[in-house]
């Protein structure tokens, strides 16, 4: 149990103190979270652009998604960003069973939302809307038609779809990744009233994902709402 | 008396002999280490770079394109500038002297995280490795610059894992800056303030700054052309409805601003040798501060002035250049501050100090320029031509790497615990201006009558300047090659020194060389501003007593 305490302190051999590791811990993930924006950045400034050429494309794109998948979506990650935070608040009341209820919560809404963006994918791909070369073959007659003239701006709007939700699948399978490293520690008791900073810190993470969610989601889903065919 | 000095030297602990497996080198977490481990990374690549820049020269010797094929010289300029760029500049003074010296200025034991550096490391030879390859299985014919579509469509060459390896590259850089701002905010040694941190930790906050604003929109430019070569969507491609000026103004985006990471850097580097080997506190240490972050945050506004003679509008141009020539007045801040610091100083004529010299008169030359490209009018005559290619050689070599060689050999007695051979360094620095100045300046001449770049057959009246370029260039390489040789031999047959053989001011030259693991037996204490100097009087006293000897 000794070799435990020690632990439990967790104060690396080159920080003075734990406050001044903690915040070295919290101001590295926000400025890990700066490159994260930036890296999202360059794919936002692609979608302004290509919006604004093909509006059309947009419009027509939008109605494609599924809207009441995206919305259950939207929905399940505000709700784990909740849990999230309630996850960080009983790391810091020392709470180790409430805690670990809030994490694997967290990671079950987690899982479910990437479960959802799977059926939405797979439905794009056997409907020949994955826009790479091998795979493209947009329906050109039938209830959802793409007029042929269309189909390239449709094109440029479902690859931006693709490649945006495609990145932040990505971040949402590092997170849950995390949110198991997490459970796995606080498993292991490895949290204390003293010593939580990695919960919190992964929270951020969480939050920030979350975030990029909300923008990406009335981005893509919501906009054919706002066009009005024959418009702008 | 000096042998027992020499062997209580010996038998103390340091980094250097706190371990000397190869594991305790490839697992290592002390900062000092990791700073090592890429000094020779980054030497092993420069060394590749190096070869490419010398089969371009000899290949512009005569007008015919007679050496190379015409194919093979767009593999080799390219593979000569990715190489230099990704794998030598970015990485050089922030890799291996920041990671070295900014714990040890700070007054701290280490990084604030320690495992993410050595991370770097790794990611950054899982990079190099993958650019080994792509060298290996013929390089990419593409310009440094990977414009599509010929990039993501025509071009038959492997740019898809050039691309993959710039992406993972690009993540050894941004851990390292994120772990230097946090370092910097967190990890100041008791007393250190802001105002009294020596300039070249502010140089590299601005450094980092960069590199973590910038770089991830290199990573997602990349792999948005990986994604457009091999899965065929038109992200960039015209044919599909992509933008090829889209893709220009996500890569100058990061690739601007990353001209700013090589050189801002040695400007710190400069900082730190001129108030050191002046003896004189820097002069306007706030403006010199101040203006480091001013270039890196006016860097990310300029992007638009590589682009003059693209579809970008008119007065989209107009606004990037009057930005970039914004981009001037730190600069010139920074110049001046430097030449006003030496004057009345007590100026030695070190080794370093004659790289630093070096670094005002071509710095000076290649930031003015910078001007003429940055001129809307006069860039559409000089846009891709030598002359461009003579100005960022003036920035980029004449600057940026004389910093870092300018830096290596100050700190080297710090890293080593030894002096290299004082003589050899002056001849060799001296050796790098003139092998410099012959290869680059006539360059200017030749883009100012017309030579394009990226050419490998030319107009024989250009050939007697471009006989001068490529004799300087075989200067310039016996200049690099001399340090090697006579730094290695000083590793173990160079005298000994004591932790502060330059009389310096700062932190690092308070423990002893090379320095202890932990950095510091005790927890270092900052009372005074930076650049103090004790006994000034005195020094000046002597060295000119020196001077009137000899």
């Amino acid at each position: 149990m000794a070799e435990h305490a020690t632990h439990v302190e967790g104060l690396a051999h080159h920080f003075v103190s734990m406050e001044q590791q903690k915040e070295a811990g919290m101001v590295g993930m926000w400025i890990f979270l700066l490159t994260e924006i930036m890296f999202f950045g360059g794919l936002f400034l692609a979608y302004t652009i290509y919006r604004t050429t093909y509006p059309e494309g947009f419009l027509f794109g939008s109605h494609l998604l599924n809207v009441k998948l995206g919305g259950t979506n939207t929905v399940v990650l505000i709700v784990s960003s909740l849990t999230m935070a309630m996850a960080v608040y009983y790391s810091q009341k020392g709470d180790r069973k409430k805690l670990l209820a809030f994490l694997a919560l967290t990671l079950i809404l987690g899982l479910a939302f990437l479960g959802i963006k799977y059926v939405e994918y797979s439905t794009k791909i056997h409907d020949g809307l994955f826009p790479a070369a091998a795979t493209w073959n947009p329906p050109s007659e039938g209830e959802h038609a793409i007029p042929v003239e269309k189909q390239q701006a449709v094109h440029v709007f479902l690859w931006i779809y693709f490649l945006m939700t495609g990145l932040h699948a990505v971040h949402m399978i590092v997170g849950a990744g995390i949110l198991i490293t997490l459970i796995i520690m606080a498993q292991r008791g490895k949290f204390t009233k003293n010593y939580n900073s990695p919960v919190e810190i992964s929270g951020l993470y969480w939050h920030f994902v979350d975030i990029v969610w909300i923008f990406l989601f009335p981005l893509l889903y919501l906009t054919g709402y706002h066009f009005t065919p024959g418009g702008h | 008396m000096a042998t027992e000095v020499m062997e209580t030297t010996e038998s103390r602990v340091n980094y250097l002999n706190n371990g000397t497996t190869v594991k305790s080198w490839l697992l290592t977490l002390d900062h000092k280490r990791i700073g090592l481990l890429y000094l020779f990374s980054i030497s092993f690549f420069f060394a590749i770079g190096g070869i490419y820049a010398t089969l371009i020269r000899l290949e512009l010797i005569t007008p015919q394109g007679d050496l190379l094929t015409p194919e093979m010289y767009n593999r080799v300029f390219t593979m000569h500038g990715v190489i230099m760029i990704f794998f030598f500049l970015i990485p050089s003074i922030p890799a291996v002297l920041g990671n070295f010296l900014l714990p040890l200025m700070l007054g701290a034991k280490d990084v604030a995280f320690p495992k993410l550096n050595l991370l770097s490391w790794y990611i950054f030879i899982i990079g190099g490795c993958l650019m080994l390859y792509t060298m290996l299985s013929g390089g990419i014919d593409t310009g440094w610059t990977f414009y599509p579509p010929y990039s993501s469509i025509y071009s038959n060459s492997q740019v898809t894992i050039a691309g993959v390896s710039i992406f993972i590259t690009g993540f050894s850089s941004i851990l390292t800056g994120l772990n230097f701002m946090v370092t910097i905010h967190t990890m100041r040694a008791p007393g250190l303030t802001w105002f009294r941190l020596p300039l070249f930790v502010w140089a590299h906050y601005a450094t980092s700054l960069i590199q973590v604003l910038g770089t991830p929109v290199i990573a997602i430019t990349v792999l948005a052309l990986a994604f457009e070569r091999t899965l065929k969507i038109g992200i960039f491609d015209p044919k599909l409805g992509g933008d090829p000026v889209l893709f220009q103004h996500m890569f100058w985006f990061y690739s601007h601003p990353a001209v700013y990471i090589m050189i801002l850097p040695s400007m710190g580097v400069i900082s730190e040798l001129i108030a050191n080997m002046t003896r004189k506190r820097i002069f306007g240490y706030n403006f010199v501060a101040f203006s480091s972050l001013a270039i890196a945050v006016f860097g990310f506004l300029v992007w638009g002035h590589h682009m003059f003679t693209t579809s970008q509008s008119m007065y989209t141009g107009m606004v990037f250049s009057l930005i970039s020539y914004a981009v001037a007045i730190p600069s010139a801040i920074k110049t001046f501050n430097w030449t006003a610091t030496i004057y009345k100083g007590s100026v030695s004529f070190d080794t370093p100090m004659i790289y630093a010299l070096a670094f005002l008169g071509l710095f000076t030359i290649g930031g003015m320029t910078g001007l003429f490209l940055a001129a809307l009018g006069l860039d559409v005559h000089l846009h891709d031509t030598y002359f461009v290619v003579a100005h960022f050689h003036y920035v980029m070599v004449g600057s940026a790497v004389i910093g870092y060689l300018g830096g290596i050999h100050y700190w080297w007695p710090k890293i080593t615990g030894r002096m290299y051979s004082e003589f050899l360094g002056r001849i060799s620095a001296v050796i790098i201006f003139i092998g410099f100045n012959l290869t680059f300046l006539p360059q200017f001449v030749l883009g100012q009558l017309g030579m394009p770049r990226r050419y490998h057959a030319y107009v024989p009246e250009f050939q007697v300047l471009h006989i001068l370029s490529s004799a300087g260039a075989s200067i310039l390489a016996v200049g690099f090659t001399l340090p090697v040789i006579y730094l290695a031999w000083s590793i173990k047959y160079g005298e000994k020194v004591g932790p502060n053989p330059w009389m310096a001011s700062g932190l690092e030259w308070q423990t002893s060389s090379p320095p202890p693991t932990e950095n510091f037996t005790y927890q270092p204490v900052v009372t005074h501003e930076p650049y103090e100097f004790e006994n000034v009087e005195e020094i000046k006293q002597a060295r000119q007593a020196e001077l009137q000897r000899a």
